[in-house]
């Protein structure tokens, strides 16, 4: 049967959320930790579930790489939940995209925006905001929900249902059905998931089946992505030890 | 209140009339003013499983086409008070049931009648006789054997409760689903040829109510057209009082998931369980 789509199977309202923003000043990650030590131990209640954007302006010419997977870990620690970057250079980009956080568009605060005509220009060329589709509840068999921008799933997708988007995918629970990310040729795309055990994965037309899933993939929290035009699977665990 | 409640499944021949029946019996046995109906139009089922079969003069389709009204069609249990059956028709096919009809129906059981539970035994299957038996649903009784292919109809079915169904449509609080493991062998899950309820529970991710073992005493009930419910002494019909007292907010232990020790007497001398 194909998907019903004239009955809403959700809503989607746009919605302000008050988000801080660590405005990251150096890329010792010591550093960085002591002092985060020392501002969470003065109000350690203010940081428990608050979403966290990062931004990178202050170091990204200076600094060339920043360990951002133990940033972001040591935020978790205190409670904080990184959402996603902004500002940062490729690499701080691509080491962000593995831990799962979102490439965010600049805004400028409005003392910015009077500042410097040369870098509002220099904004317009960011990367055009995208539509996300977020899904609250499972995407069960026989359904299929497709996103034009990002698509993010908060439960698992069972088996026998099918997720596809233009950019990339987030599952954060088991993905035991199909996810076709990249679906329009976006070679950039990622599938993430907390639990691989897919029937089948694609990106950008590229795609394995269960059968072919890497052993070592199975039932981990992975992310999926195009490597020299190759499908690549690669656990969290192993890319956190490494950043380490 | 009325709370309509829809024993559903998606596959076939798991359990949901055997559930429907014992279910309705005992949230009766508990005061609970209950109707159970036959949604299965065609393979009328439920009549029999309920011991009625040879009372039914007006039947569903009959009180929807108005050829007969729902006073002359709904048979009140002889055994227990508070319990009434609305039967299938044996003749005609579901497209009978229309959306109007049933809705009629609905609105005619609680405001006349004022049931405290409707209990719809639903068709297998994700066609419409199984959407009609689910639309006006409060609450589902998502009845799953634990083996993958009804697992993966569960799942399927869970997913139509959140799509195609009045509360769905009107963007109000979604159905309250609860699992149901039916024909639950302990043994075989031990052995690996059936999923265990934990596995189950992980893949549909729905509360479990409760969990019904395989038990001789569902075929003796049925053959003899007793709700298993009625069958106070036997397993299956213990595990029912359970899943309906759970239901009504009471904290029971789950049973009948672990290897029966064989007693001494029953070894000695065989005994029937
Ligand atoms: N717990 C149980 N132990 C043993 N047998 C059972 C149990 N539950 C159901 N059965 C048997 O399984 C068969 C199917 O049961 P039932 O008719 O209740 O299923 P159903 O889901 O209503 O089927 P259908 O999809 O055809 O309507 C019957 O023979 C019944 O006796
Ligand atoms: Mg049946």
């Amino acid at each position: 049967m194909p998907p019903q789509t004239s009955t809403p199977a959700f809503e989607l309202k746009g919605s302000m959320l008050t988000t801080m923003v660590l405005h990251v000043y150096t890329a010792d990650i010591e550093v960085l930790a002591e002092q985060l030590k020392q501002h969470v131990a003065q109000a350690p209640g203010l940081f428990k579930q608050a979403p966290v954007i990062l931004d990178f302006h202050a170091i990204q010419q200076s600094a060339k790489t920043l360990d951002i997977p133990e940033l972001v870990e040591i935020l978790r620690n205190y409670g904080m939940f990184p959402i996603g970057v902004r500002g940062g250079n490729t690499s701080f980009n691509s080491l962000a995209l593995a831990v799962g956080l979102h490439l965010l568009p600049t805004t400028k605060t409005a003392s910015e925006r009077t500042s410097s005509p040369a870098k509002e220009e220099a904004a317009q060329h960011q990367v055009p905001e995208m539509p996300v589709k977020i899904i609250e509840q499972p995407v069960r068999s026989g359904q299929q929900i497709v996103s034009k921008g990002d698509l993010v799933i908060l439960s698992m997708v069972s088996p026998g249902a099918e997720v596809l988007a233009q950019r990339h995918i987030h599952v954060y629970g088991a993905l035991r059905g199909r996810a076709l990310a990249g679906v329009t040729g976006n070679t950039q795309a990622r599938i993430f998931c907390h639990k691989l055990e897919a029937e089948l994965v694609s990106i950008a037309g590229q795609y394995q089946i269960n059968e072919e899933l890497d052993a070592q993939c199975l039932n981990q929290a992975v992310q999926i992505y195009l490597k020299d035009d190759h499908l690549t699977i690669q656990p969290f665990h192993q890319k956190l030890n490494l950043a380490k | 209140m009325t709370r309509i409640v829809v024993v559903t499944s998606g596959k076939g021949g798991v359990g949901k009339t055997t559930t429907s029946a014992a279910f309705a019996t005992g949230l009766a046995l508990r005061g609970y003013k209950t109707a159970v109906l036959d949604f299965d139009i065609g393979l009328r089922n439920l009549d029999l499983i309920m011991g009625c079969e040879r009372r039914v003069v007006y039947d569903f389709v009959n009180v929807i086409k108005k050829e007969g009204n729902l006073n002359q069609a709904l048979i009140k249990d002889k055994r227990v008070d508070n319990l009434f059956i609305l039967p299938a028709s044996q003749t005609r096919d579901k497209d009978a049931l229309t959306q109007e009809g049933v809705e009629q129906v609905m609105k005619e059981l609680t405001e006349k009648h004022q049931f405290d539970y409707i209990v719809c035994d639903s068709p297998a299957g994700i066609e419409h006789g199984a959407i009609m038996a689910m639309y006006f649903a409060d609450e589902a009784l998502i009845t799953t054997n634990p083996e993958v292919s009804s697992v993966r109809d569960s799942d399927r079915i869970i997913g139509m409760l959140n799509s195609k169904t009045r509360r769905a449509e009107l963007g109000e609080e979604p159905i309250k689903e609860h699992l149901l493991l039916t024909r639950y062998e302990p043994s075989r899950v031990l052995s690996g040829d059936m999923l265990s309820a934990e596995d189950v529970q992980e893949i549909l991710a729905v509360p479990l109510l409760g969990v019904i073992p395989e038990s001789k005493a569902v075929l003796q009930a049925s053959n003899s057209g007793t709700p298993v419910t009625l069958d106070e002494g036997s397993d299956a019909g213990q595990a029912y009082h359970d899943v309906v007292a759970r239901f009504l907010g009471e904290d029971r232990p789950l049973r009948f998931m672990n290897l029966r020790k064989k007693g001494l007497l029953s070894r000695l001398f065989g005994g029937s369980t």
